[in-house]
């Protein structure tokens, strides 16, 4: 299925967003203009396509633990130093365990064809612990794709090493390209055998971090940059970084908000710095010339996550349970390659049916943001209550499209500290702040109620029904009902 | 002469390789160096190593007992602001 193209038009006029040719549009139009070979590269990545990432799953191993730097959104005393989510510790493994625990995953959970290594630490700043892996699985399991994160700051060094292996996807946290912006993200880099703070040290990351984005582009090994969008600190100039690095040739620039609770421990948190709305954030993505809507679905995954792409199957694979399991990868191999090709046959069918007609509504209708529980292939089938996080559509007058995915529990750091249901129920009700239906296949008596005192209309009507036609149908209905007036939206509020 | 790593080490491994004397050993509960081997890093570079690159303050001493890295070194977080934050926490 075709996501439609909204608002290419609005995007094209507007200079400040600083698009490069080629790379406007939304999803499936900016997939559908890449080179062949990088295409084929996204096509079925569940980081990648919004729509692969219903069928194909991932999984990240942890045996990276050093850094080379410190970044204000991390404490180390937990985790991870490349994504903006503190607070969970991964299970720390050897690069002989990280290989079989892959295999044993990829010989249960077929449609697994990524693996990543992305921390705890940064896997360039532990080359001996991540080349290893990756030089292991690329000779046992040649049907798994690698891909890698860093900070970029040791990546010039690793490229060659990294285009050996035949490593096709690289992600590099690129969260400023001016060294006194960098010097209020970034404390300390440890470089040329020294500590260095400030913003020479933050110099010396951005043009490392350059330098290894040019090289890895030179060499035909797939760049993806990944920015944390820090209210006050970076939001105005990640406009600045989108259209460097995109410009440099990067595929693909995808922004995450940053998460910072004082409990958390770091920098940020502690000094209430806060992280940005789910509105300050998609307006940003927007401004972004519009061309991130294929990371719009980034779950922002923990070090040794594993599965489809929003939930974590990571306790049916911890190394005790691996130990006792026998693998015949030779064998395994076959049932994956068969399971692969009925997938690629159903997305293909997809694609062949025919785009959706038009939605029957008013040209001047106001678009509707709607969100929708679901557990992945595309339909809506998940309970309101059980959703940990939905899936946010805009409907208007030229179809639907993907906006992206609000974590109902985005804020929470254990059951402890958020077990109260009224208090999960406000938290989901804030992350759905400015969608007005919420579609999913049932939903509780309470919940409705306060949903709708909130302005959102709960709708459990489109049970099973694939998304963007169930989105369609409720807009249709809100248009002949007469709430898509230009001035409805207040009255409906 | 040596520096010591204490109990708030988190085990991340930074130090381990960057130490010239390969005074530093994978230990539970936490890393420990080997005094017999540690130089302070004399005549390789002009910092200790491990010291210039741990991302945890207080975990590393120098022959002292002092920190090599004092609160709020690393971090930039005053502590005194981290003493208000956890006492904000505790309170919840
Ligand atoms: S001071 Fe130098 S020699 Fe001693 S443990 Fe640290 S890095 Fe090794
Ligand atoms: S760098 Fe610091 S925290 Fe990490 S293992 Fe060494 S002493 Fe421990």
């Amino acid at each position: 299925m075709e996501l439609m193209v909204l608002g290419q038009e609005k995007n094209e006029d507007k200079p400040a967003g600083g698009c490069s040719a080629g790379s406007c549009g939304s999803t499936d139009d900016q997939v559908n203009r890449l080179p062949d070979h990088i295409r084929e590269k996204v096509e079925n990545h569940p980081c990648y396509s919004e729509k692969a990432h219903h069928y194909f799953a991932r999984m990240h191993v942890a045996v990276a633990p050093a850094c080379n730097i410190q970044c204000h959104y991390c404490n180390r005393k937990y985790d991870c130093a490349n994504e903006s989510r503190p607070g969970v510790v991964s299970e720390l493994l050897t690069p002989a365990q990280a290989v079989k625990k892959t295999m044993a995953v990829a010989a249960n959970i077929p449609q697994m064809t990524v693996l990543g290594i992305a921390g705890p630490g940064d896997p360039l700043a532990n080359p001996e612990r991540t080349f290893e892996t990756f030089r292991e699985l690329s000779e046992k399991a040649p049907d798994i794709k690698l891909c890698v994160s860093t900070n970029g700051l040791a990546l010039p060094d690793a490229v060659d090493e990294l285009a050996k292996h035949n490593i096709d996807h690289v992600t590099i946290t690129i969260n400023c390209v001016d060294p006194e912006v960098g010097a209020k993200i970034y404390p300390w880099i440890y470089w040329n055998n020294r500590r260095i703070k400030g913003v020479k040290a933050a110099k010396i990351l951005i043009e490392q971090q350059q330098k290894g984005l040019e090289m890895l582009v030179e060499r035909g090994i797939l760049v993806k940059v990944n920015s944390v969008l820090i209210p006050g600190v970076n939001d105005e100039h990640l406009k600045e970084v989108s259209r460097i690095v995109k410009a440099k040739g990067a595929f693909l620039h995808n922004v995450m908000p940053l998460i910072a609770e004082a409990e958390h421990g770091t920098f940020y948190g502690v000094m209430g710095q806060r992280g940005p709305s789910p509105e300050e954030l998609s307006d940003l993505q927007d401004a972004c010339a519009g061309d991130m809507n294929m990371m719009r679905h980034c779950r922002q995954c923990r070090a040794d996550a594993v599965g489809m792409l929003g939930e974590d199957r990571g306790e049916e694979f911890t190394m005790d349970k691996i130990e006792d399991m026998e693998i015949d990868y030779a064998e395994a191999m076959v049932r994956r390659a068969a399971v692969h090709q009925s997938i690629a046959r159903a997305l293909a069918e997809e694609e062949g049916r025919a785009a959706p007609a038009g939605i029957n509504v008013p040209a001047t209708s106001r678009p509707v943001l709607m969100a929708v529980a679901t557990t992945g292939s595309g339909v809506i089938n998940q309970h309101f209550g059980h959703a940990r996080e939905f899936l946010v559509y805009e409907a208007s007058p030229a179809g639907v499209r993907f906006i992206g995915h609000r974590k109902a529990d985005q804020y929470c750091i254990g059951d402890d500290t958020c077990g109260e249901k009224e208090s999960a129920l406000t938290t989901t009700i804030r992350a759905l702040s400015g969608c007005e239906v919420v579609l999913c296949s049932k939903i509780g008596f309470e919940p409705w109620d306060e949903l709708e005192k909130a302005g959102i209309r709960p709708n459990g009507e489109h049970a099973m029904e694939p998304i963007e036609e169930a989105v369609a149908a409720v807009y249709e209905e809100m248009g002949a009902a007469g709430m898509l007036a230009e001035n409805a939206a207040a009255a409906a509020a | 002469m040596s520096l010591s790593i204490i109990e708030s080490c988190v085990n991340c491994w930074a130090c381990l390789p960057v130490c010239p004397s390969d005074a530093i050993y994978d230990a539970r509960p936490h890393f420990m160096i080997d005094a017999g081997k540690c130089t302070e890093c004399e005549g390789d570079f002009a910092q200790p190593q491990c010291a210039s690159i741990c991302p945890i303050e207080g975990a590393i001493l120098d022959h002292f007992g002092e920190a090599m890295n004092p609160p709020g070194s690393l971090t930039g977080i005053p502590p005194e602001k981290l003493a208000e934050a956890m006492a904000e926490i505790q309170a919840r």
